[in-house]
């Protein structure tokens, strides 16, 4: 039985599909000025390359910011929407069957997830509607120090020293590195105390809902290599970064269609 | 009147000012306030509580310079020394150091007392709204503090924030407010009050064809719900008043008072002086109180 | 006085309240807080003297996060600082 999940998330959607637990493809896009159509325009397609028609998809469950505009609307027409922390706890489950503790960072929302019996959802928290939480607060930061998004990570592991940065809002904190910029701070440097602060933040959230092993990362911000060393450090813990992090809350959504589907 | 103004292109105009028909020389207690902001500096000198002489200055890279040079040149042109004066209260923003300050006392307090010297013995709040930061404080008739709030963490609600936004629709900041008043129909304020998401929304909204004055007004709308909620959580009072640069902006303003259901006074001087007036005010307190007078 | 330290962002309102008329200057909320949240400072709010408690400078703008370990979604909330004070001058507004 083959299902799909659509994550319309605030920057990516992103789809999986699922045939009886296996993954047979994968799509990913950027969410243009109208939402719903980025993601049934990505949909068509990522059906044309896996060789399916939407009738050979049982059931199809989105999540995301954006998870009504695919809802009962063709042609992804999705029969079932779910919330993003429960899509998260299945995906992570059952990639990581003895997840307990699951950390999602996108872009615009930061979620820390405690997963019970059976990849159901126990407690959560969420850090939302702030962008220093999340990761358009490293994308700002980016284009305050003129490097590219996908560097940024890698220049922070070039650091040779910790400097502390006072400002907690994105548009000071891009004032902030344009000052310690002129102040002739390194950029490796700079880059490593954004990517601290961003871990301390969701590290502070995720303690709200406790700590349990086994921890796992998902989402876009987890394929940041700069992002791990400082979350780890501040957890204290193991983390389990599994492969393609960015799709594994639309993987939950295809699997939840899947259950149902049975 | 004598008024000196010195401009360069590339600053806002600086000045200070003489009030005339005043004689120092007969004055029982001769203070000075010092308010370094994270912009602009400003001097306040008081003759037994009246505002004498004063200046207005950009907050130059050391602090400490400023508090000297903004001191100075308040007392330009008065024939008045630093050895005539009888005390010196330093404030302004986050640790602020005027090395010649005999005390500090907070920004939220001098703000209280300047606003009632500004603006009558009636004031029982003050909104402040600023550059990086935005102040909401009670009063009671003496302007003395009775609860304060300040937020400078996050970006809206904040000129910072509407700088941000002039920028995407291209318009002066100054003429910012004006344009979002020229709507006929208020829309709904924008979802977002995280300037950076708040940005991201107004773009769409302008993508979808909405005028510029439309966005303005949602954007408005949201900052000035924000600032209400602020002010809601130490209550309003009347009177009510508004300090700082944002509140020359017309769009915020209106739209807080309406929400308020208050009108704010206008100020008979430059509010930029709040500041400085009431540590002028304070130190003409603690001048008395050391020669035993209180 | 109520001082409240804090902010408000996006996300929410974060502001710990503390009455200044109620506290005495004891230190005991600065002494329980496993964060250094919170010290005790000299009253420069006005010309009167005294002690009064207060959150650090370098903290107000994160005490979202700092103060996120003793607010756990589930189980019981006990905060130390609220905890340890006797005249009740010190709350939290989430």
């Amino acid at each position: 039985m083959i299902t799909a999940g659509v994550d319309v998330g605030a920057k990516f959607v992103k789809i999986v599909f699922l045939d009886d637990g296996k993954v047979i493809g994968r799509a990913k896009a950027l969410v243009g000025f109208d939402v719903g159509k980025s993601a049934s325009d990505l949909f068509e397609s990522a059906l044309k390359n896996a060789g399916l028609k939407r009738s050979d998809i049982k059931k199809v469950v989105s999540t995301g910011l954006g998870r009504e505009s695919v809802h009962n609307m063709p042609p992804v027409n999705a029969e079932e929407v779910v919330s993003e922390v429960v899509a998260d706890a299945a995906g992570a489950f059952h990639l990581v069957p003895s997840a307990k503790t699951v950390i999602d960072v996108g872009a615009e929302e930061g979620r820390g997830v405690k997963v019970g019996e059976g990849g159901k959802v126990k407690d959560f928290v969420i850090n939302e509607r702030c962008a220093a939480g999340a990761g358009t607060f490293v994308e700002a930061m980016a284009r305050a120090l003129e490097v590219k998004v996908e560097d940024m990570g890698p220049l922070s592991l070039k650091s040779t020293q910790t400097i502390p940065m006072n400002a907690q809002c994105c548009v000071f904190a891009e004032s902030e590195v344009v000052t310690l910029i002129h102040s002739k701070v390194a950029k490796e440097d700079i880059s490593k105390a954004i990517h601290d602060a961003i871990a301390s933040r969701i590290s502070s959230m995720v303690l709200r809902v406790g700590v349990e092993k086994d921890v796992v990362l998902i989402g876009g911000v987890a394929s940041n290599p700069g992002f791990l060393p400082p979350l780890k450090k501040e957890l204290n813990t193991d983390i389990i970064v599994p492969e393609y992090p960015e799709y594994v809350s639309a993987l939950g959504a295809a699997i939840i269609a899947a259950k149902d589907g049975v | 009147m004598t008024e000196v103004k010195t401009q360069e292109y590339w600053r806002w105009p600086e000045y200070r000012y003489t009030v005339q028909g005043k004689d120092w020389h007969n004055a029982k207690s001769i203070t000075v306030g010092v308010d370094i902001g994270s912009v602009g500096s400003k001097a306040a000198v008081m003759l037994d509580g009246e505002l004498y002489a004063y200046s207005v200055m950009r907050t130059g890279g050391v602090s400490e310079d400023t508090a000297i040079r903004v001191t100075n040149w308040a007392l330009e042109e008065t024939d008045l020394r630093m050895t005539n004066i009888n005390y010196v209260v330093g404030t302004g923003y986050g640790r602020v150091n005027v090395p010649f300050a005999k005390k500090t006392i907070t920004e939220i307090a001098c703000h209280a007392r300047g606003a009632h010297y500004i603006y009558g013995p009636t004031v029982r709040t003050v909104l402040d709204i600023g550059g990086q930061d935005c102040k909401a404080i009670r009063c009671d008739e003496k302007g003395k503090v009775l609860s304060f709030l300040m937020n400078d963490k996050c970006a809206a609600g904040t000129g910072r924030g509407l700088e941000v936004f002039a920028d995407l629709i291209s318009v002066p900041i100054a003429d910012l407010g004006k344009v979002s008043l020229s709507v006929e129909q208020e829309p709904p304020p924008v979802s977002n009050t995280c300037v950076i998401f708040a940005k991201a929304e107004s773009l769409a909204l302008l993508r979808q064809g909405w005028p510029k004055e439309k966005v303005a007004a949602a954007y408005h709308a949201a900052m000035a719900d924000r600032i209400v909620d602020l002010l809601t959580r130490v209550g309003v009072e009347k009177d009510f008043v508004t300090t700082g640069g944002v509140s020359k902006n017309a769009g915020i303003i209106q739209r807080i008072e309406k929400l308020l259901g208050i009108k704010a006074l206008t100020p008979k001087m430059d509010p930029i002086l709040a500041g400085a007036i009431g540590a002028g005010l304070f130190a003409q307190a603690l001048h008395e109180k050391e020669l035993g007078l209180r | 006085m109520l001082a409240h330290y804090g902010y408000k962002d996006g996300s929410g309102d974060y502001f710990i309240i503390i009455d200044t008329d109620k506290c005495n200057g004891c230190g005991k909320c600065a002494q329980a807080c496993p964060y250094q949240v919170l010290e005790v400072i000299a009253n420069d709010y006005d010309i009167e003297g005294g002690n009064m408690a207060s959150v650090r400078e370098e903290q107000r703008k994160k005490i979202k996060y700092t103060c996120a370990p003793c607010k756990p979604i589930t189980g019981e909330r006990k905060m130390p600082c609220v905890l340890a004070c006797e005249p009740k001058a010190i709350a939290h507004s989430w």
